[in-house]
């Protein structure tokens, strides 16, 4: 630096090399900055994922992230369509920490602003756009390219709780996330809708949360609990609902079959359960037994359905099963064989003591022949006035014609009985024979031959009638004037001013004055009867 | 100055054992040391910024280390109801043009990545050919260098209008922005050219003139 100018030597001389200056720490600085930050940018970088999804629906490259319990884990790096061109491929970055929940069950879903009945979720999402979250999985294997869950997972594996099947008619109202009721408690959701693989029902899963999970019995009954509940009976109209929203979007209810029976161990997770369509039909005892039979109606089975309740004297002991139409006789003959099923337990179930006693195939073959020898008859009746639904009706009926059953038959025929309005019908029909059969025409004819004779009596009368008035009534008229003339006589004889009457009076007054003179005389007489003898004493004054 | 690049002859101070105090401007006697002090104020004075090369060319190194952070990492964070994204300055001038705003775009592309990109290049250039002692287009170097000076003190303006946003947009959950990583790394970049341009002496342009010539 110094150079020697002018031919002068510089006094100066190089001692050695010196250190590099301090200065040299500033660009050290940055550089160890710059790597600290590369390092830290290494370190943090984490996985890069595959996620596939049948549409990429509002998600976006270098936008939307990968969320785990609302915490952002990762960032979508591209989109892309898959090679099948039947779904989207979405690569994303996840930073190191995410790098654990990356199990090879963990499920991915993109959450979007849901309103399904009673909840409203990802409502953020409006306005921030959709993300995926991640839920993780149990798996020990970890696995970088997952498949995306279409629907959001209605429960989250950290939630306690267990998992259950139902198998069910039909899906009803049930939609993911509708509630599950012990005792109208929301204790869970259903989580999976499902046909069942060879089409016959619906299969739906359930979760039900942890503290309530254990009343989930191998005795619990599940029924759809949707909608409103109406019936009208006789203790008057009843209205059964779980809660509004289960009127919105269904739900599930359950409870034990009998509240009595000691409490059973809770059912594993997993076990299956039916789905009833209704309370009534899923707390009905267990027809662990049942028998078939066939009745024939002499009648028209308009109004009787399938399902329809057999009654013994007011218990419901079985259901139509099905109608039918039978050829007999060459096709000369149709017949409709109604086919029943009766649950003989649920007699036992309404009988008193319980003690009714277990009895064998046999044993109820001659009871039942027994039965239908003191006259058990099938009977038609109508259950409902208004819309004229049918019942079939067991009774006795003492005076019906002697019928057996023919048990070598499979399902065994058991003898009817015309139901009440029929036999109506058949008395009025008789009678109405009858009326037809009467000799209405030779009635008639005699009848005419009747007025006939009346007639000419009635003239023969009159005639007898004018003849009277001819020659009677003058004869008459002059004997009342003459008997009016004698009655006249007597009554002048009679009357008070008659000379007759006043004689009389006279006469009459002349006895009473004697009868007193009489008295007088006996009186005296009496206090004085020596005078008799010695005559009338002087009056002493 | 002018005239200098005609002038046959160039004299200049320390060739003569004169030199200029820093702050006063007082023509100062030199000796034969390498500092004086001033006669006039006191102040200590070389006759050319000890180290110069040194100091500018470890400034300049420093700041082209957090070049690559400063436009990597991103400048601010914004979050708002709607979004909640991380901006680095790239990102922004492609935000700018995509939104149609050519020559917002181009402004900041120039001034944030171009300048300062340009700056460490030209500083360097001064810096080698200064330390090659070359003779050449030294009038351009010269202007260079007064460019170089000139244009620094704009410089911060992205920072500053950082700053502003980050002071002003903090409206709650609404909208926030904050600065990012990379916005210290963009400041300490340009201040290091600043310092890389301050500590660079200009005189050593021309130094040597005197020996080319004699």
């Amino acid at each position: 630096m110094d150079e020697p100018s002018q031919g002068r030597v510089p006094a100066a001389s190089v001692i050695g090399r010196r250190l590099p200056s301090v200065i040299w720490l500033v660009p050290a600085l940055a550089a160890a900055v710059g790597l600290w930050l590369v390092v830290h940018a290494w370190l943090q970088q984490g996985t890069e994922i595959k996620i596939r999804f049948t549409s990429a629906g509002g998600v976006e490259a270098g936008k939307t992230k990968i969320r785990y319990k609302e915490v952002d884990i990762g960032m979508v790096q591209a989109i892309a369509i898959s090679d099948d061109r039947k779904g989207v491929l979405i690569s994303a970055q996840l930073s190191k920490q995410a790098s654990d929940l990356l199990e090879a069950d963990s499920k991915f879903f993109i959450v979007r602003p849901r309103i399904a009945g009673g909840t409203v979720s990802g409502l953020s999402t409006l306005f921030s756009g959709p993300y995926i979250a991640i839920e993780p999985g149990a798996a020990h294997e970890m696995s970088e390219s997952f498949v995306g869950l279409e629907t959001p997972p209605v429960v989250t594996n950290d939630v306690p709780g267990h998992e259950f099947v139902l198998h069910g008619e039909d899906k009803g109202s049930l939609d993911f996330g509708s509630p599950i009721y012990y005792r109208r408690v929301e204790v869970g959701h259903v989580t999976r809708l499902a046909l069942e693989p060879n089409g016959q029902g619906v299969e739906v899963g359930i979760f039900v949360n942890a503290p309530y999970d254990r009343f989930v019995t191998a005795n619990s009954r599940f029924w759809h609990a949707s909608g409103v509940d109406l019936s009208l009976d006789a203790n008057g109209l009843n209205v059964s609902t779980q809660s509004l929203v289960s009127i919105v979007e269904g739900g599930i209810a359950f409870q034990d079959l009998s509240d009595v029976s000691p409490a059973l161990n809770p059912a594993p997770a997993g076990s299956s359960f039916t789905l009833y369509s209704s309370r009534a039909q899923a707390l009905q005892p267990p027809d662990s037994h049942r028998e078939r039979y066939v009745m024939y109606f002499p009648e028209s089975l308009r109004g009787l359905q399938i399902g329809a309740p057999v009654d013994f004297r007011g218990i419901v002991i079985g259901e139509v099963k099905s109608l039918g139409v039978e050829y007999e006789q060459g096709g000369s003959l149709l017949r409709f064989p109604v086919a029943i099923d009766v649950y003989p337990d649920r007699l036992r179930s309404h009988s008193a003591n319980a003690r009714f006693p277990e009895v064998s195939e046999a044993q109820s073959r001659s009871i039942l022949s027994q039965l239908i020898v003191h006259g058990l008859r099938g009977q038609l009746r109508s259950g409902n006035l208004l819309t004229g639904q049918l019942y079939i009706a067991m009774d006795f009926f003492p005076d019906a014609p002697k019928a057996s059953v023919d048990w070598a038959k499979a399902p065994p025929v058991v003898p009817t009985r015309p139901s009440g309005l029929t036999e109506i019908h058949d008395a009025l029909g008789r009678i109405a024979r009858k009326i037809d059969r009467l000799p209405l025409e030779q009635l008639s004819a005699q009848l005419s031959e009747a007025l006939a004779s009346l007639d000419q009596t009635l003239k023969e009368t009159r005639k007898l009638v004018n003849h009277v008035d001819a020659d009677v009534a003058p004869q008459a008229t002059r004997t009342l004037t003459a008997a009016e003339h004698t009655l006249k006589a007597a009554e002048s004889v009679l009357a008070e001013d008659a000379p007759l009457q006043q004689d009389l009076q006279r006469a009459l007054r002349a006895a009473a004055e004697s009868a007193r003179s009489l008295a007088t005389l006996a009186d005296y007489l009496e206090r004085h009867p020596e005078s008799l003898i010695r005559g009338k004493a002087e009056d002493p004054r | 100055m002018p005239s200098t690049p005609k002038s046959p002859t160039l004299i200049v101070g320390r060739c003569v054992g004169l030199t200029v105090c820093r702050d006063c401007r007082t023509v100062c006697e030199l000796g034969d040391g390498t500092a004086v002090r001033c006669s006039h104020c006191g102040v200590l004075t070389h006759p050319r910024i000890p180290r110069s090369l040194e100091k500018a060319s470890a400034y300049l190194a420093a700041a082209a280390i957090l070049y690559v952070p400063a436009n990597v990492l991103p400048v601010m964070h914004t979050r708002s109801l709607l979004s909640d994204q991380d901006d680095t300055i790239l990102s922004g001038v492609v935000y700018l043009a995509r939104s149609g705003s050519w020559p917002l775009a181009a402004l900041v592309f120039v001034a944030s990545i171009l300048v300062p990109l340009l700056k460490i290049l030209a500083i360097g250039l001064l810096i080698w050919m200064s330390a090659r002692a070359s003779s050449r287009h030294r009038l351009a170097r010269a202007r260079l260098y007064r460019l170089v000076d000139f244009i620094g003190r704009w410089s911060l303006l992205d920072i500053y209008a950082v700053m502003m946003l980050v002071a002003l947009v903090q409206m709650g959950s609404v909208a926030t922005v904050q600065p990012g990583s990379g916005a210290l790394a963009f400041g300490t970049v340009v201040v290091l050219t600043l310092l890389a341009a301050e500590s660079f002496d200009p005189r050593l342009i021309w130094d040597g003139v005197d020996n080319a010539h004699g």
